[in-house]
């Protein structure tokens, strides 16, 4: 390979300056929506995307179901009810003001995405007369039937609706381009942030933004305990290239972050152990409601939260008796008895009652509309999902009502994982926020990914349009700022350090990459020990300091791998440090400690936060209830949202 | 088969994410622009297939292939530990009864 010529010019000397109201970075899902909120404000906008804005992000390839619309005319559920009760099912460890506005604008987003061109509810009547379709909307729901308000969506078409909407709106795009640091007022950690630095993917141009307003909008962190140097991109659930860059720049910005003690047992990939997402035998999520069988065809029964066992499907999708509502979808892994759905009975029970392993997943015997909406319409509009499964499957002679498909995990983990195999997924930590999605950083807005505790796509749709708008509003009352040109000096020497080395004595992406992952699986596992952490810390500072001024990267985009896990390393830094800041066990945080005294446990039951001033590291902490009552502070600060609402009724 | 008596240096990557059928792409490069990991390069001779240079970043989330103008011209394939199982219903029943 290295006598093919790289195919795209070498910029790595020139330098763009770009100047613009509100610069939002990362364009995904909750980017695009930022940006689309930004310019109806009349704001100039600049997008920049490390992919392709078109289908780039988790969300790109689809999505089948929007969570929590809670407003939908269908809905017997209130916003308060289901952020309520996504609070107390976390013991408080969950962010209530982006799950309010969740909760509170989701169903204003769908009307948005659907004006734009992307498909919401069933207008070719595929599914007339289906328990899960409302008649006069024609809108379709999942999990909950009767309470109604999580939707089953065409995913596939939102990306490229949107796309379309960011151009109609003069949205200025740039493409493979990465962010890769916040510029700061004077230089300063911890000021205000006035723009951002880039350098394009294929080229090494480096570029200079400047916003009065920057909202982040990249992925939550990954590769941090998982790493495979083969097959990197099936490392994690999310896409290859969405590693946490942001969580590592607003680390290095004096960005204030919590719950980064967080981290969960792998639940998906974990570099290539499980089968591909929503392509193993399984009945949660996409595949909610679908039977499952043992390998001599004996179906497992399902059961309400009481153990009452289900006998007719239409059962899987009622709440129990005396119950309000149930919750299902993206992180509700194990849940309180209040919102408990039902559910096929435990592996445990079915091996005891001598099920034949392994078992299966039967969509044969499902009435023909269950069967159709998720082979079809779920299995197809959701991520990943619409070519490597439904296309690849039925072209390989898959036929849903002859065929059942293989589980490999005890459950939708779809394969079983090592204890120290770690991800940052359920609720994972984040930037922390106030009620305009603002940081502790003066001009940064922060959305979808993140944020702290953020999930699904509902999630980053709401809070990308939210965070767009209060941007725009605090856009519009500043103005420019100078840059400093320090700064700027410091970022292109760091960047471009690793093409000066030679490839023949260096370290690359994947070595360091690998080395990062052993690191945090050996010091910073399941069960954390001061003493254990700490050598993992000295380890992780030791590759910051000895290993990236000797590593290489053949071209633009090896460089960008290098540089995403530059962040890596910073953000396992920051990992660590919250791990040492908790000094006792935290359940709802996966958070165990071997070494905790216990008079700590009392104490700690708040935000754990933490940030950097002056390179030095502040920890700080706020209650769990921090945010104070939702309704009133929600709507204290969005009058001219619910006034514009209330028009346009 | 090789029957020229001579080798080449290479070394197979660990799984062959996007197949290009050469006889149906034309080369357009719409996969090439789409990929958000940008796995690809354009093939130096024009309206010939990309070439795949990272094929192990691939994320498998079918986009090159939802993009692609010419059906059939890409075909996106799991790695071999990565592909599922499934069998036909009435055998599992008939297997027991065999029993």
């Amino acid at each position: 390979m290295n006598n093919i010529e790289w195919p795209y010019p070498l910029e790595w000397d020139s330098e763009e300056r770009i100047d613009t109201d509100v610069l939002v970075l990362g364009g995904g899902i909750a980017g695009c929506m930022a940006a689309i909120a930004a310019a109806r404000k009349g704001q100039q906008v600049v997008l920049i995307e490390k992919g392709a804005t078109k289908r780039s992000g988790a969300g790109g390839s689809g999505c089948d179901h929007w969570e929590s619309a809670a407003t939908n005319p269908c809905s017997k559920v209130t916003p308060e009810e289901i952020t309520l009760a996504m609070l107390d099912d976390n013991q408080g460890y969950n962010n209530g003001i982006s799950h309010y506005i969740e909760c509170k604008e989701g169903y204003d987003r769908l009307l948005d995405i659907e004006k734009m061109g992307g498909k919401i509810r069933d207008t070719k009547n595929e599914f007339a007369g289906a328990q899960f379709r409302d008649e006069d909307t024609k809108l379709m729901f999942a999990y909950d039937y009767e309470n109604k308000f999580t939707l089953r969506i065409w995913g596939s078409t939102f990306k490229p609706a949107m796309y379309d909407e960011l151009r109609r709106l003069g949205v200025k795009i740039y493409d493979r381009v990465m962010v890769t640091s916040l510029l700061m007022e004077g230089g300063k950690q911890g000021g205000r942030c006035i723009g951002a630095t880039g350098m394009h993917t294929r080229t090494g141009k480096f570029f200079i933004f400047r916003g009065k307003a920057s909202i982040m909008c990249m992925s939550r962190p990954a590769r941090i305990w998982l790493f495979s140097a083969d097959l990197p991109g099936l490392c994690e659930f999310r896409p290859t290239q969405c590693i946490g860059d942001g969580h590592a720049m607003g680390w290095r910005a004096g960005a204030e972050f919590t719950m980064m003690e967080k981290s969960v047992g792998a639940e998906f990939s974990a570099s290539g152990r499980s089968y591909p997402p929503y392509g193993a035998g399984n009945n949660h999520n996409t595949w909610y409601g679908t039977s499952l069988i043992d390998s001599e065809g004996k179906e497992i029964p399902y059961a309400d939260r009481d153990g009452n066992l289900l006998n007719n499907v239409s059962d899987r999708f009622k709440p129990s008796k005396g119950q309000k509502f149930f919750m299902k979808g993206g992180s509700i892994d194990y849940p309180k008895y209040e919102i408990e759905g039902p559910e096929t009975l435990s592996f445990a029970k079915m091996i005891e009652a001598g099920y034949k392993l392994p078992f299966y997943a039967d969509l044969s015997k499902l009435p023909e509309l269950e069967r159709k909406v998720i082979w079809g319409m779920m299995i197809g509009e959701e991520g990943k999902t619409k070519v490597p499964i439904y296309k690849n499957y039925k072209d390989a002679g898959f036929d849903p009502e002859k065929h059942v498909i293989q589980c490999y995990g005890t459950g939708w983990t779809s394969a079983d994982f090592l204890p120290q195999e770690r991800q940052l997924f359920g609720l994972p930590g984040g930037f922390m926020n106030d009620w305009t999605l603002g940081t502790n950083l003066k001009g940064l807005y922060v959305a979808g990914d993140s944020l702290f505790a953020s999930n699904c796509y509902g999630h980053a749709a709401t809070t990308g349009y939210y965070a767009g708008r209060h941007g725009a509003e605090y856009a519009a009352a500043n103005t420019l700022t100078e840059i400093d040109a320090t700064q700027v000096e410091q970022e292109k020497n760091r960047i471009y350090a690793p093409i000066r080395n030679e490839p023949h004595n260096s370290i690359g992406w994947k070595e360091l990459n690998a080395a990062i992952s052993k690191t945090m699986q050996n010091y910073c596992g399941e069960i954390k020990r001061d003493e254990l952490l700490n050598i993992g810390l000295l380890r992780l500072k030791e590759y910051e300091k000895k290993v990236i001024p000797n590593t290489f990267a053949y071209n633009p985009h090896e460089l960008t791998r290098l540089l995403e896990v530059f962040d890596i390393l910073e953000v396992s830094q920051l990992i660590v440090h919250s791990c040492l800041a908790r000094k006792s066990s935290a359940k709802p945080l996966c958070f165990y400690r071997g070494d905790e005294k216990e008079q700590d446990q009392e104490k700690e039951n708040k935000f754990i936060t933490i940030k950097q001033k002056s390179q030095k590291i502040e920890i700080g902490g706020k209650p769990l209830d921090y945010f104070g009552n939702l309704k009133e502070n929600y709507e204290n600060h969005n009058k001219d949202y619910i006034r514009r609402c209330k028009d346009e009724q | 088969m090789n029957n020229d008596k001579k080798c080449y240096l290479g070394e197979m990557p660990s799984a062959n994410p996007i197949i290009y059928h050469k006889e149906k792409c034309i080369g357009c490069n719409r996969c090439v622009n789409i990929c958000q990991v940008d796995l690809f390069i354009p093939n130096p001779e024009k309206g010939k297939p990309p070439i795949v240079l990272y094929p192990g970043e691939c994320w498998y989330c079918g986009c090159c292939v939802m993009e692609c103008p010419i059906e059939g011209a890409i075909t996106l394939r799991h790695p071999l530990m990565n592909q599922v199982h499934w069998v036909e219903k009435d055998k599992l029943i008939k297997n027991k009864e065999e029993k």
